[in-house]
């Protein structure tokens, strides 16, 4: 696969809410395409769907109608348990307040997404310690997240988010709880996850400095999307 | 499969301890549960085991017919001495039949533990009387004189009761009598009775010459059949002759069942009552661990694991409730001794006996209240969408 192909291809994707009576369109008839190798930031208004679009990439909501395609498959009609072997094997997930276990250390929660492939113990193992490696994170291995920095954390997460060698990460806010220099070396992390291992990383952000460090910016407001070009 | 179900069992395991109060509530309201069946459990086979212990098989009781206990029966001097001359029944070393007369009448005595009164059985009984009670042991003192107001007291009676010291001088009824000596029948129903002869009973009682019961020695277990078929073939008799083992049990069983028929039902109120704290600490703890369970869930992880390991949970607090009721239970009560009315509303001292057989139902109970109290959050903890990965 080269690096323009389209890992995703959403055709006609609308999702809409129904509250009593009322129904709320998030976006209707959305189209667009996300190429592999791509670091796209998705920002906007609050409310505007960004999150519920990157479930919908995600695979842990579906839409309305249209269609979600990864690799040319469709995902939005997989039956729940191939959905989660689907996020097993291609998804990778950040997010804002890390959602680390409390009570696993560090490579413990790392193992977690290896526990569902057939990785001998002896290869989790090592596929852990790598993972940690590569965010900073390899003298912690031992820590709680309790015994950690917020932005210590998200690199857990992050390693987390790797360890089963996915296809494209996912982050929603990764930074928003961290401050500007912390936040400045998680981007960092990510944008090297996408320059030198190839991960499509599609992260949602409010905050402009941190969409800079993407290659591609997408500003969702009122249900459609407006690219804007970067340098 | 196996492997994640045991990753998110850990996991949940592990978490206990963040949320001790609620997990905490949840075993000693089970314990407490356990605990009282436990309780009734160990006090209807103690007095079972107690009442057991009286009967023997070789020796016959012959009441009234239709008496159903010996303080309702009657029987006259005239029937007694046709008993005397009856086949099956053992002769002593000088050649008389081991036949006892027995008369016996409620004494107040003071319980040491509460010093409140409580009913003791007097009994009167003939010379072959402890040859009745194959257990029978004077531990101390000697035996009663024929015709004085003297008496000799079971060991529990004197365990329990005040003033039943050897040489103590006692106030029965209107009369004022010695105490002579302290037997034991090995802990039988027979340790809560006081003896002294027959003839004073019926002397300073005013019961003339008529008796409740004869005990026989038989000379074998099978010989109360030649027995039964005499009194049955005498016009003269009509008496009931049964095994003292039958006749204990007889009267046992209503008290044992009774313990039972009290003992169940409150056990299975507190149940209903410590499953709801189950279910409700297991929703919470479902609950407190909803992000978790969502983030396993988006990582790929199945909704079965969440239902195992919250399953597994109520289970092994429910286990450790239960064990902690069957313990508690166990140095609380295993050995103490408790009085009841015995049949003729007397005291019968018993010991609680906590058996394993009622420790493993404990346990049962309180993994069945786990069980139950699970389920429905365990469900729960299954299905939970995975949108609440973003959830606060
Ligand atoms: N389960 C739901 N039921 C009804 N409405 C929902 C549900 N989830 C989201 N919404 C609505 O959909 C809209 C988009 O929500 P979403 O969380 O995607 O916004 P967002 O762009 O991520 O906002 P923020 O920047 O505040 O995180 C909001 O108006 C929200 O209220
Ligand atoms: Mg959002």
């Amino acid at each position: 696969m080269n690096a323009t192909s389209p890992l995703y291809e959403l055709k006609d994707l609308s999702k809409r809410y129904t509250r009593g009576k009322e129904t709320v369109t998030i976006f209707d008839a959305l189209d667009m395409t996300i190429n592999t190798g791509d670091f796209i930031a998705i920002m906007g208004p609050s409310g505007s769907g960004k999150t519920t679009l990157l479930n919908l990439l995600g695979g842990i909501d579906r839409p309305s109608s249209g269609e979600v395609l990864f690799e040319g498959q469709r995902i939005d009609n997989l039956s729940q348990g191939k959905l989660a072997k689907w996020r097993a094997a291609n998804a990778g997930f950040i997010f804002q307040f890390y959602n680390l276990m409390p009570t696993l250390t560090a490579a413990q929660n790392v193992e977690l997404p290896l526990l569902l492939t057939s990785l001998s113990g002896k290869a989790r193992k090592d596929r852990v310690k790598t993972a940690l490696e590569i965010v900073g994170m390899g003298e912690r291995a031992r820590h709680r997240p309790g015994q950690l920095s917020g932005g210590q954390q998200q690199r857990v997460a992050i390693a987390r988010a790797i360890v089963a060698d996915p296809k494209v990460l996912l982050a929603d806010e990764p930074t928003g709880d961290l401050d500007r220099t912390t936040a400045d070396e998680i981007l960092e992390t990510l944008q090297l996850l996408n320059a030198e291992m190839g991960k499509t990383i599609i992260m949602v952000t409010h905050d402009p400095a941190a969409a800079s460090h993407a290659k591609r910016e997408l500003h969702l407001n009122k249900g459609r999307f407006e690219e804007k070009g970067k340098a | 499969m196996l492997k994640q179900t045991t990753a998110v069992t850990l996991l949940n395991l592990r978490s206990i301890p963040q949320r001790w109060g609620m997990s905490l509530t949840t075993v000693l309201s089970i314990a407490l549960v356990v605990g009282v069946l436990l309780g009734f459990m160990a006090m209807a086979s103690g007095f079972r085991a107690t009442v057991d212990g009286a009967g023997s098989d070789d020796v016959a009781i012959m009441l009234r017919g239709g008496a159903m206990a010996e303080m309702n029966s009657n029987i006259s001097r005239d029937e007694v001495r046709l008993l005397e001359v009856a086949p099956g029944i053992a002769a002593s070393p000088e050649g008389e039949p081991l036949i006892s007369s027995e008369l016996y009448v409620v004494a107040d005595g003071i319980r040491r533990a509460s010093q409140t009164p409580a009913n003791l059985a007097l009994r009167g009984l003939g010379l072959h009387g402890p040859d009745m009670r194959p257990q029978f042991d004077l531990v101390e003192g000697r035996m009663f004189e024929p015709g004085s107001a003297e008496l000799v007291v079971g060991e529990s009676v004197q365990r329990e009761f005040e003033g039943f010291a050897l040489g103590d001088s006692v106030r029965l009824g209107n009369n004022n009598w010695t105490v002579v000596g302290v037997f034991s029948t090995g802990g039988s129903v027979f340790d809560s009775e006081i003896w002294t002869e027959l003839g004073v009973v019926q002397n300073l009682y005013q019961r003339g010459s008529s008796v409740q019961t004869v005990r026989a020695r038989l000379t074998s277990p099978d010989a109360i059949e030649a027995l039964r078929e005499y009194v049955e073939n005498e016009p003269r008799l009509n008496l009931e002759v049964l095994s003292e083992r039958a006749y204990f049990a007889r009267s046992a069983g209503g008290t044992t069942n009774l313990i039972m028929f009290l003992g169940w039902p409150l056990a299975i109120a507190m149940a209903i009552g410590a499953l709801a704290g189950a279910w409700n600490a297991m929703y919470a703890s479902v609950d407190a661990r909803t992000r978790e369970l969502a983030t396993l869930r988006a990582i790929g992880f199945g909704g079965f694991p969440a239902f195992i390991a919250a399953m597994v949970e109520a289970i092994v607090l429910a286990f450790f409730g239960g064990l902690v009721g069957a313990v508690a239970t166990w140095i609380l009560f295993d050995g103490v001794s408790a009085s009841t009315l015995g049949s003729g509303f007397t005291q019968i001292v018993f010991a609680f006996a906590v058996t394993p057989d009622a420790v493993v139902q404990g346990v049962i109970l309180a993994m069945i209240v786990g069980f139950l109290g699970g389920f429905v959050p365990a469900m729960r903890a299954a299905r939970i969408p995975l949108l609440a990965v973003h959830a606060d």
